[in-house]
């Protein structure tokens, strides 16, 4: 064991389990399927893990905060709807490809906004926010179908939907974005100000209103950037369908959650890292790419991570057990 | 000057009432410049509450704040800040996941540009006040990982990041060893000679007569005095305390004990109780007195399957027996009438039939259904044994009054047929009428043979319950007293830490 705590590597591997599983599911499947470990595969898993990714920044932000948000998938359809709409409105007909820019703007602000509202009705009514925020989920996804019509939308300027095609160097735009986002998020979670009273809040919440830290403003922040990542992901996912459908991003919230917790984040808040909820979208995204690759039915998949995630939850329970004071409850 | 001559500090006929209580009433106190003032009182006497109101954590109903001259009114603890008072938290007020530094400067975290931890600064400072705590831990840790006593000073380090006018610590060395303890002592003398004004709280005796320079006493919220350190003694200040209002009658039932039903030897828990060794006779109530965090209810917890002690034993009926789960212990005789009523003994929006049966419910089966009959003999045996006022059974018990809720509890216990009944703080937050009838009830359960043991820290309710009282202090059994021979000051001393004569 003296040799488990001297090693860095190992000793960082205890703190963040979820990439010790990353490369073990990454070596298993280079070795037993020919197609994995190859660059336009790899490329191919950025680019599925950035959708679920970026959302899953936001909610690390949210969940340290000791806030939850269901509504995000309903958030990520209506970006994708106004993103793929507003660039056929007449008054935009004659702006050319910068039609998609004030598009794309106001998809983008309609997740701050739907972000804000969930983050202010936290903040003033002091409702839990797994209410709100399911509430929200309803209440969002109606919209999508009020405004769409129940009909998908479909992009008629090309240069939006060849853009998720678009490459920087070895790097897919879209996955290129996504690791941006990563380090921007990482930054201000460990950096700033906010970052660290977000910390406080979820940690000890009694303790961060003493020292007089106003927790709700933090609260609304976060639920805003949530928003903001939740749009950011709809707009990017529906480049790469050239389409919106109502029905995008529905059980989206689930996988982010999934994510994020695999990533060491406590559902009560106060710990969690940008780095962990990398490894748990890339364990998600590894092992979806992986298994569809040796043509495993998906549903195996869902079998295999939901068990993945109650195993992890509970070596984590019986690593932290101290925490109650011994008490057995 | 004239500074030097105000009080850095003073409240005025400080009133805060709650539902139904009045937690202060016309409460004085000032705090000098350069001046060690002690608070004391007994558990409950409004220390805390005080304390509250001067860190702006509750509004009084009544009465001023003057600082400095001037009177203020503080709504948040931030604004107390601003005005120089700094309140040390009894209960550790840190986030666990943070640095020792950040925990430091919560709230007020050095900045760069762009929001941006200005982290230098923050571990330089932070350093430099552990440093002059001589605290051997660097700033860097995360709190989680520090002691209880190191988590402590870093609670006291807080209060050195502003110039304060009145620091308020609040039992600060209730976790701290000697050694801890003396440097503490110097950062209050040293900030003393800066002319800082200091409020100590502590239930401690010793440290009060080292340090302060005055001491005030509270009692029932009310203003009991203030006398000067140098001029009285341990024995004014106890009188002060305890007051001679107080109904004092006690126990003077005929002892009539059978068979020792209970044996504890050399039971340790680390960190909560050490070394601990008593028995129970049936027929016999032993009452458990000390202060808030002596290990008393931690005693309890392990007899009743909830901890697992380190060492020692426990006999029931002269059998040494293991009990590792509520369930072993229920099956052994030993039941458990928690401290904290609302949270551990009831379910409180089900039905007062529903919370009596619910240890046995599995039992009282028909066929694959609860016996509706069963429950319901059950739950009318008791509340006529006990007197429960309740309208029917299918009153939710959160409706019913403390007492009436307090006496489901015991009844649900009595009717797993228990030897030994452990009752922990039986008449908290229960008016005094019914606090006497719950006394009485105590009582009678002996006399019907139960061995039973009370754990409370109101003086009033051991002497009146008890046939033997046993006084802990810090996870030690002081000393052990039969009720002919104790008296209040020999208690208020030996759960103070004061040892009189050896301890039995």
């Amino acid at each position: 064991m003296a040799y488990f705590y001297q090693n860095p590597l190992l000793r960082w591997l205890m703190r963040n389990p979820i990439w010790g599983f990353v490369l073990i599911v990454f070596i298993f499947f280079s070795l037993s399927s020919d197609h994995f470990f190859a660059a336009r595969n790899l490329q191919n898993i950025l680019v599925q893990t950035s959708t679920i990714g970026l959302i899953a920044l936001g909610m690390t932000l949210v969940m340290i905060n000791g806030n939850i948000d269901l509504s995000v998938g309903a958030t990520l359809a209506l970006a994708a709807a106004f993103a793929v709409d507003v660039q056929s409105w007449a008054m935009f007909a004659t702006w050319g490809n910068w039609q998609i820019l004030p598009a794309v703007c106001l998809a983008l602000l309609v997740g701050i906004l739907m972000g804000a509202i969930n983050g202010f009705i936290v903040w003033k009514t002091g409702v839990d926010a797994f209410i709100v925020t399911l509430g929200a989920m309803l209440g969002i996804r109606g919209l999508v179908f009020v405004y769409t019509g129940e009909q998908s939308f479909y992009a008629m300027n090309f240069a939006y939907s060849d853009f998720s095609a678009l490459s920087v160097g070895p790097l897919p735009v879209l996955a290129l974005i996504f690791l941006l986002c990563v380090l921007a998020v990482h930054w201000l979670l460990s950096r700033t100000v906010h970052g660290r009273n977000t910390y406080a809040v979820g940690g000890n919440r009694e303790a961060a209103v003493n020292a007089g830290i106003r927790v709700g403003p933090h609260m609304m922040i976060n639920f805003m950037i949530i928003g903001f990542l939740a749009a950011l992901s709809g707009v990017l996912l529906s480049t790469q369908m050239g389409a919106a459908t109502p029905n995008l991003g529905r059980d989206y919230e689930l996988w982010v959650i999934t994510a994020v917790v695999l990533g060491g984040t406590k559902l009560t808040g106060g710990k969690g890292d940008i780095i962990g909820t990398l490894g748990g979208v890339l364990a998600i995204g590894i092992l979806r790419n992986g298994m569809n690759l040796m043509q495993v039915p998906a549903f195996y998949v869902y079998v295999i991570l939901g068990s993945i995630l109650i195993a992890v939850l509970f070596l984590d329970k019986r690593f932290n057990r101290t925490a109650d004071g011994g008490l057995r409850l | 000057m004239s500074d030097m001559l105000q009080p850095a500090l003073r409240l005025q006929g400080i009133v805060k009432t709650f539902p139904g209580v009045r937690a202060l009433d016309g409460v004085d106190f000032e705090v000098m410049p350069g001046e060690v003032h002690a608070l004391l009182g007994e558990n409950g006497a409004g220390k805390s509450t005080l304390m509250k109101v001067l860190a702006g954590m509750y509004q009084p109903d009544d009465g001023q704040i003057i600082i400095a001259g001037q009177p203020v009114r503080m709504t948040t603890p931030i604004e107390a800040k601003a005005q120089g008072v700094v309140l040390i938290h009894q209960e550790l007020s840190l986030v666990p996941e943070m640095s020792a530094a950040e925990n430091i400067y919560l709230g007020e975290l050095p900045r760069k540009s762009f929001g941006r931890v200005d982290w230098k600064t923050l571990e330089e400072r932070s350093n430099a006040i552990l440093k002059r705590l001589k605290c051997s831990f660097r700033a860097e840790m995360t709190v989680a990982k520090l002691s209880i006593a190191n988590q402590q000073m870093v609670e006291i380090a807080r209060a050195l990041t502003v110039d304060a006018r009145v620091v308020v610590f609040d039992e600060p060395t209730a976790s701290l060893t000697d050694a801890e303890k003396v440097v503490l002592f110097d950062i209050i003398n040293d900030l003393k000679a800066q002319g800082v004004g200091i409020v100590y709280i502590s239930h401690r005796m010793d440290e009060i007569f080292t340090l302060s320079d005055r001491i005030t006493v509270l009692r029932d919220g009310a203003y009991r005095g203030t006398l000067t350190t140098a001029e009285t003694d341990e024995d004014e200040v106890t009188r002060l305390m305890i007051g001679r209002s107080l109904d004092l009658s006690r126990n003077e039932a005929a002892p009539d004990f059978g068979e020792t039903m209970l044996e504890v030897r050399n039971l340790t828990c680390p960190g909560l109780f050490e070394d601990v060794s008593f028995t129970v006779r049936t027929g016999e109530i032993v009452g458990f007195y000390g202060l808030v965090g002596a290990g008393r209810t931690e005693i309890a917890e392990t007899l009743f399957g909830l901890r697992t002690p380190s060492a020692g034993d426990v006999l029931v009926d002269g059998k040494k027996v293991d009990i590792t789960s509520p369930r072993d212990a229920i099956a052994l005789g030993v039941s458990l009438v928690p401290e904290n009523r609302k949270e551990q003994g009831l379910v409180l929006q089900m039905n007062c039939r529903d919370n009596m049966t619910l240890p046995q419910v599995q039992d009282l089966t028909a066929g694959p259904f609860v016996a509706k009959g069963a429950e319901l003999a059950i739950f009318d045996q008791y509340r006529h044994r006990l007197a429960i006022k309740t309208p029917s059974w299918k009153q939710p018990a959160g409706v019913l009054s403390g007492g009436n809720q307090q006496k489901i509890v015991i009844g649900k216990w009595l009717s797993m047929q228990p030897r030994v009944l452990i009752v922990d703080e039986p008449t908290r937050g229960i008016d005094v009428g019914s606090k006497s009838e719950i006394h009485q009830l105590l009582r009678e359960l002996a006399a019907q043979g139960y061995a039973v043991i009370v754990i409370s820290s109101e003086m009033p309710e051991v002497l009146r319950v008890s046939d033997r009282i046993v006084a802990m202090y810090h996870g030690r059994i002081m000393r052990e007293f039969d009720i002919h021979e104790v008296t209040e000051d020999l208690l208020v001393q030996a759960i103070s830490g004061i040892r009189t004569t050896e301890p039995a």
